[in-house]
């Protein structure tokens, strides 16, 4: 992968960078040592590594915004960093970069119940959220498997998922306000408490921009009332195409369940080997079908999803009879990931979505990239949404497996978009997924998203060498060809 | 205004904006034009027409995704999704006979363009959180396409968001994808009688704050419960707080019953059912009540909802005869003010005091649009940053010049 050059004479000047930082932020907020440089060298891609020139740790919106306007000055490029659980590497640092880490932004500022929102600091994990709120029986919906600790900041530049994005959306729709800082050292406040805003929907655009449009130093979220009870129904499936039929025919049935997850053969039994948590070994493909709401609603959309599944011919069902035992339901699908890790040294997680129709002929090419890369591939599916985490198992110390498992993972999303799906459903692009974006996109659409990244950062500052496979200059996207010109508007041909 | 060109095709548009930019020509873009009153007034020599470009190109219920040429009418899809036990979530409003048309004529591509939502906005969202993929013509007169049209998609900025609430003003869209979902089963309403604009936004609150799922949430003084077509609201002589509830039908009996004992201290109840439900959310989502006297100014405030009650007192201090009703739980405020040439802007948007909100001067003749901002004004990096953007996708200003703002 490769980034853009460093800059030489920034990386000279680190001794007077960090000096003038450390005017900024005083105390510790400054780190200049490689030794505790590296614990900020790669975040959840683990396959790459640069640790950056310099971290720096603010505690207030004004030390960011007297940062972000130092970097500016001097042309510094900055890389945002929330808890570094990224898995498309959106926080890799570069070397000639300062790390922003916004771990310190740690704080609830205000809980409105009246308004069903919460006012937090980009450093707040997900699950801090709801952990700060459930008292009161509220909890912030999004919940990617990372939020013990990832950060609502980070969740923001990712627009992050989860198992009940379906029902209850992805970050960006439950998102009221935000406050930001441009590389220009600007504060904004975008949105509030109230449900829209006039002029360009910024709070929408800066959600899941990754990094290169601004950093947050606020955000402001729904908040919702938890469900009752909740119920999980395990459907055990011959083929993946079975279940994936069910899968439609719920959703015909007019039912959205609160999560929806397929896993195979590969990855029932290595959640089953690692957590026990009573999942059938005898079929090619497992559904759970999450239900919340009040019990009689639970129980009646229950009773319609496994008469369903019966039809589809699930050759086993089983609907949890407790908390417990739905918790236990749960415990081996959100265990998938490292249970796959126990049965292969090391493991590569894609992220493409597909319109669900496609799911057999996926598989099946799926299969067959499998035998040609000689990889195996567990996977993991959000089945609802049609978003896809194939897990391709390989062992970095063998000589060429980790080439292989990445040409077999892009193989994997071209195929994807072949389908009529995206690259990324929810982990974003990143540099994991950024030079496969010309697999989606043409140069005029990729030419239009980087102006927008222009009217932020013209000279592209924030987290360079993510999301675009290449760079243009600003002066040059903005230039206009005109033609024609012949003739006079009034002339113009009648439709 | 000279005439109005209705391009066939993506190709006709291209060639519409290309020469408008060779003879700087500012171009008025409109779907089927339903909506022309909203907004900035413009003074455009050209007027795009999207109507041609109508039809649904792809459907597919079981994937929940509907995409369709801009100038597809609402009805149509409806009509499709009606068919086939689906809705656009968010609850599209027809404003035709609140901006003084004939109703029913609006298009897909106005209704993302002006980001609309009805009463199930504080569960569903708006129309931005349903768009998930376009292509469109950029003011640069080029094609470009983001998003897709899968239900999940983070690849790539999110300009659909962009687009949403840019009443054309960046590119013209020539198709579109939304998110379609399955239509509740049953619906009922929980309706409260005789609390005052207070205890009304007490009262939704304690219903949006419960488990119960609450799916609309609006409150009518008496006056304009009197022009409902629906008798249990108009019979009522009496403010109506009504709270709504939606899914399967079991559950929508639990709830409702759940409900309205957890509110059993707030007076007399009555159950609104399937039809008579249905027809009172639609009064509400298209602002009916306020439609007639047609000369009067109509302000839509977007506000914190539990702000609600006190914004409204502290404009029926500053301003007479004013009417109002909430939707939103109280997040969204409707008024109805008599006409002035300032449009009470002073009034109105000097009650939302220092807290978040803003106000939108929604219908207004010509001049006061013109005079006072519909738009609450933005605050100066914010608009320094907005002109930025559009300089991005339409750096000559060519599309819906001033629509928004003066210089956007």
């Amino acid at each position: 992968m490769r980034m853009p050059d460093p800059d030489r004479s920034t990386i000279a000047a680190k001794p007077q960078i960090v000096a003038d930082l450390a005017e900024i932020v005083p105390g510790e907020g400054v780190i200049a040592d490689l030794d505790e440089l590296r614990a900020y060298e790669s975040d959840g891609l683990t396959a790459y590594k640069q640790p950056p020139l310099i971290a720096v740790l603010p505690e207030t919106t004004a030390q960011v915004a007297a940062v972000l306007a130092y970097c500016k000055t001097k042309g510094i490029k900055v890389v945002p960093r929330g808890a570094g659980t990224s898995l498309s590497g959106g926080a890799l640092p570069l070397a000639d970069g300062i790390l922003l880490g916004l771990g310190k932004f740690n704080r609830i500022l205000e809980i409105d119940y009246d308004n069903r929102c919460a006012v937090v600091q980009p450093g707040v994990t997900n699950l801090g959220i709801t952990h700060a709120v459930e008292g009161q029986g509220f909890y912030y919906a999004p919940d990617p498997s990372s939020q013990i600790a990832c950060t609502i900041g980070g969740n923001v530049a990712e627009n992050s998922g989860g198992v009940h994005c379906l029902k209850y959306g992805l970050t960006t729709n439950n998102l009221l306000g935000l406050e930001m800082v441009t590389i220009d050292g600007e504060i904004l406040r975008i949105g509030g408490k109230q449900m829209d805003s006039p002029g360009y929907d910024l709070l929408g655009l800066m959600t899941g921009s990754e990094g290169l449009l601004g950093v947050v130093t606020e955000v402001t979220v729904r908040i919702l009332k938890k469900p009752d009870t909740a119920r999980a129904v395990l459907l055990g499936f011959p083929s993946a195409e079975m279940a994936g039929d069910c899968v439609a025919a719920i959703i015909a049935a007019g039912i959205i369940p609160g999560g929806m997850e397929m896993m195979d053969l590969l990855a029932i039994h290595a959640a089953e080997d690692f957590v026990q948590a009573g999942y059938p070994r005898d079929v090619e493909a497992l559904l759970i079908v999450e239900l919340d709401g009040p019990q009689v609603e639970v129980d009646h959309l229950t009773e319609a999803v496994s008469r369903i599944a019966q039809q589809k011919g699930a050759v086993s069902i089983q609907a949890s009879r407790s908390e417990d035992e739905r918790l236990r339901f749960w415990a081996g699908r959100k265990a998938a990931f490292p249970a796959v890790g126990r049965i292969s040294p090391d493991y590569y997680c894609m992220d493409g979505t597909i319109p669900r129709k496609a799911l057999p002929q996926v598989l099946s090419r799926m299969r067959e990239l499998g035998e040609h890369y000689q990889l195996r591939v567990a996977n993991v599916f959000h089945a609802g949404d049609g978003n896809l985490h194939p897990l391709i198992l390989y062992d970095a110390n063998e000589a060429g497996e980790l080439e292989r498992a990445e040409a077999f993972g892009a193989d994997i999303l071209k195929l994807c978009v072949e389908v009529g799906g995206v690259l990324t459903g929810e982990h974003g692009v990143g540099v994991e997924k950024r030079d496969l974006m010309g697999e989606m996109f043409n140069e005029a659409d990729l030419n239009q998203q980087q102006r927008v990244k222009c009217a932020f950062d013209p000279q592209s500052l924030l987290n360079p060498g993510k999301m675009f496979p290449q760079l243009h200059r600003c002066a040059e996207l903005g230039r206009m060809h005109i033609r024609g010109g012949k003739m006079p508007f009034p002339d113009l041909p009648r439709f | 205004m000279s005439e109005i060109l209705r391009p066939q095709n993506d190709a006709d548009i291209v060639e519409v904006v290309q020469q408008a930019a060779a003879e700087k020509v500012p171009l008025e873009v409109a779907g089927r034009g339903s909506k022309r009153a909203l907004g900035r007034p413009l003074q455009t020599a050209g007027r795009v027409e999207l109507s041609a470009l109508s039809g649904i190109t792809l459907y597919e219920p079981e994937e929940l995704v509907l995409q369709a040429l801009p100038g597809t009418p609402m009805a149509e899809i409806e009509q499709v999704l009606a068919d086939n036990h689906q809705l656009m979530a968010f609850e599209p409003p027809d404003f035709g006979p609140l901006l003084g048309g004939a109703g029913g004529d609006g298009s897909i591509g106005g209704t993302l363009a002006c980001n609309l939502a009805g009463p199930r906005r504080l569960k569903a969202g708006a129309a931005r959180d349903h768009f998930l993929g376009v292509t469109a013509v950029s003011g640069r007169g080029e094609v470009f396409k983001a998003g897709g049209r899968v239900v999940k998609n983070v690849t790539g900025y999110d300009l659909m968001k962009l687009l949403t609430g840019s009443y054309g003003t960046l590119a013209v869209m020539t198709e579109v994808t939304i998110k379609v979902l399955p239509r509740p089963e049953k619906t009922y309403s929980l309706l409260l009688y005789e609390l005052d604009t207070d205890q009304a936004t007490r009262a939704m609150t304690r219903a949006l704050s419960s488990s119960h799922e609450v799916s609309g949430a609006a409150h009518l003084p008496a006056q304009l419960a009197g022009t409902s077509k629906v008798s249990y609201v108009n019979q009522a002589g009496a403010p109506v707080t009504a709270i709504r509830l939606e899914g399967p039908g079991p559950s929508v009996q639990h709830r409702i019953q759940a409900l309205s004992k957890e509110l059993s201290d707030l007076g007399t109840h009555e159950a609104l059912h399937s039809q008579n439900s249905l027809a009172f959310w639609s009064e509400v989502r298209d602002v009916l009540p306020l439609v007639a006297p047609t000369d009067r100014l109509i302000w839509r405030l977007s506000v914190p909802p539990a702000a609600a009650a006190e914004i409204v007192s502290r404009i029926m201090q500053t301003v007479d005869d004013c009417f109002y009703f909430l939707d939103w739980g109280g997040g969204l405020i409707w008024l109805s003010l008599p006409p002035a040439d300032d449009g009470h802007a002073a009034a109105v948007r000097g009650a939302l005091g220092n807290g978040d909100g803003h106000a939108t001067l929604f219908r207004a003749p010509e001049n006061i649009r013109a005079a006072v901002p519909v738009f609450q004004p933005q605050a100066a990096p914010l608009a320094a940053l907005s002109q930025r953007l559009k300089q991005g996708f339409d750096p000559l200003g060519l599309l819906n010049p001033g629509r928004i703002y003066q210089d956007i």
